[in-house]
């Protein structure tokens, strides 16, 4: 007899039907879900329209505003992942999955398709009105930042299962997000350029996988062509989530006291 | 043959030992009743059969082979004291989800559904069913995968007495298709519709008996009042 179970991609579809049908029945959270990035975005927008740019230089708002279209992913998804795994722990159910066939693995990669799914459409929501109504200039693709937004999105599932592996409440899993996300958000280059940093906290912002996700959007932000750096910033963030998740999976237990 | 075998079972949770060393064995095509106290045990003891408690010695086998092996999940099922299926979703959702894992059609966790007395409710979210309905929910997403081994915990709590007939019928239905049912409860009016007895309190094994023997160890014919004799009994020998 096999001592591992072993990756269903059935399986994994399976839970992922179930987490958007969970998802789907929940119309408030949808509805934020696809607009409040938006809405955000316009308030920054408002924020800096009015402010001369300085020649030569990209305008704030699409410095920062092209930022925060891979910001928000991240961060949306790592609350909503890690309360949803949370949910799971506290009803019973993820014990009562313990017992049935389906492999840990399973269950996290699931949770991946799905939100990585509602990500992308939050993505093409998100950058279509960045670019039409606040006016967002990207030289590149508009479906390269749709991409990076989606990776960002996944690595944002996979750090909230994650965490919620460590959070025994609500409280604890919400201040998991201030934890994981604010200093990658501080260290990322948005706040201080990271060439101005101190050394030491240079060493550490190049160790987060944030960092190479909003430089990967200011590639696309200033050239027309897809960059080998950007590629190389994309594959950075995307090998990160399936180690985040690997990570999840070993720290889930199957056994508990 | 005896789908489940638990020897010198020791299970402690944080610095209390639950369970002091239990081994006992419950026999294949038959409903095997574990009676006892809230906080006797019963829960943990069935969550170490389906395996996902951690144990500190001893060994519990199922069908075989060690319990919560991968090769058991399809033949193992398990119903939670608390209902857990998913709120947010429909009955009949929360039934085709589990009904998918264990490799079972969208029909069959249709007629589960039915089964349990919830068809007419199979377009509700399971959220805004009563009490007794969610717990008939958590069992219709067990029977779906037809387990050879099935582990209820308290599955009958507040539910009516009709109800509460009907599950037992359906317990029985199953055993005599040679399913193996290990059922808590802490009422004794229960006991007496058991094929086999496990009494336990504080995690001791108090008896393995019979609703018959039962009665005549205890010298009574109402199961409550045997039990207590019972329990007086080895209070005494304890004492001695």
């Amino acid at each position: 007899m096999s001592t591992t179970t072993h990756l269903s991609p059935r399986l994994t579809t399976t839970t992922a039907v179930r987490v958007l049908r969970q998802l789907r029945h929940d119309h408030r959270t949808v509805a934020m879900l696809l607009v409040l990035p938006s809405l955000l975005l316009g308030l920054l927008h408002l924020l800096w329209e009015d402010l001369p740019a300085v020649p030569g230089q990209p305008g704030t708002f699409d410095r920062v505003g092209l930022t925060m279209l891979g910001v928000f992913p991240f961060v949306v998804m790592f609350l909503v992942t890690s309360i949803a795994m949370l949910r799971e722990r506290t009803s019973g159910t993820l014990e009562r999955l313990l017992t049935t066939p389906l492999s840990r693995l399973d269950l996290l990669l699931g949770y991946g398709l799905a939100f990585g799914l509602a990500a992308a459409l939050q993505a093409v929501v998100t950058v279509t009105v960045a670019t039409t109504l606040y006016d967002l200039d990207v030289a590149g693709s508009v479906w390269l930042v749709v991409l990076i937004a989606v990776v960002d999105a996944v690595l944002g599932v996979a750090l909230g299962l994650l965490a919620s592996a460590f959070a025994r409440s609500e409280f604890q899993a919400v201040q998991f997000m201030p934890v994981i996300v604010l200093p990658q958000f501080f260290l990322c280059g948005l706040l201080v350029p990271r060439e101005q940093m101190a050394g030491w906290l240079q060493a550490i912002s190049d160790a987060l996988p944030l960092t190479y996700a909003v430089d990967a959007l200011r590639e696309v932000g200033r050239s027309a062509e897809a960059t080998g750096t950007m590629w190389t910033d994309v594959g950075v963030v995307a090998g990160a989530a399936p180690l985040a998740l690997a990570l999840a999976a070993a720290t889930l237990r199957r056994r508990t006291d | 043959m005896d789908a489940v075998a638990v020897t010198d079972l020791v299970v402690d949770r944080g610095r209390r030992r639950v369970l002091p060393g239990l081994t006992f064995t419950v026999p294949a095509g038959q409903v095997t009743g574990l009676l006892g106290p809230s906080g006797s045990g019963k829960s943990t003891l069935m969550r170490a059969v389906v395996g996902v408690q951690r144990v500190t010695s001893g060994s519990v086998t199922v069908l075989g082979a060690p319990a919560g092996s991968p090769g058991l999940r399809h033949r193992v099922g398990y119903v939670t004291q608390a209902p857990s299926v998913y709120a947010d979703l429909t009955v009949r959702e929360n039934a085709r989800y589990f009904a998918a894992l264990y490799g079972r059609s969208s029909r069959e966790a249709d007629a589960a559904v039915a089964d349990v007395g919830l068809g007419d409710a199979a377009g509700r979210l399971v959220g805004d069913l009563s009490g007794g309905q969610r717990g008939r929910a958590s069992l219709a997403c067990a029977l779906v995968g037809e387990p050879e081994v099935l582990v209820l915990d308290e599955p009958t709590v507040g539910l009516d007495p009709v109800l509460r007939v009907e599950l037992w019928e359906r317990f029985h239905a199953l055993a005599r298709a040679g399913t193996t049912l290990l059922v808590s409860s802490h009422v004794m009016d229960e006991a007496a519709r058991c094929d086999r007895l496990l009494l336990l309190r504080e995690g001791a094994l108090l008896a393995d008996t019979t609703p018959a023997e039962l009665r005549a160890d205890g010298r009574s014919d109402d199961l409550e009042e045997a039990f207590l004799n019972v329990v007086r009994a080895s209070g005494r020998e304890a004492v001695r």
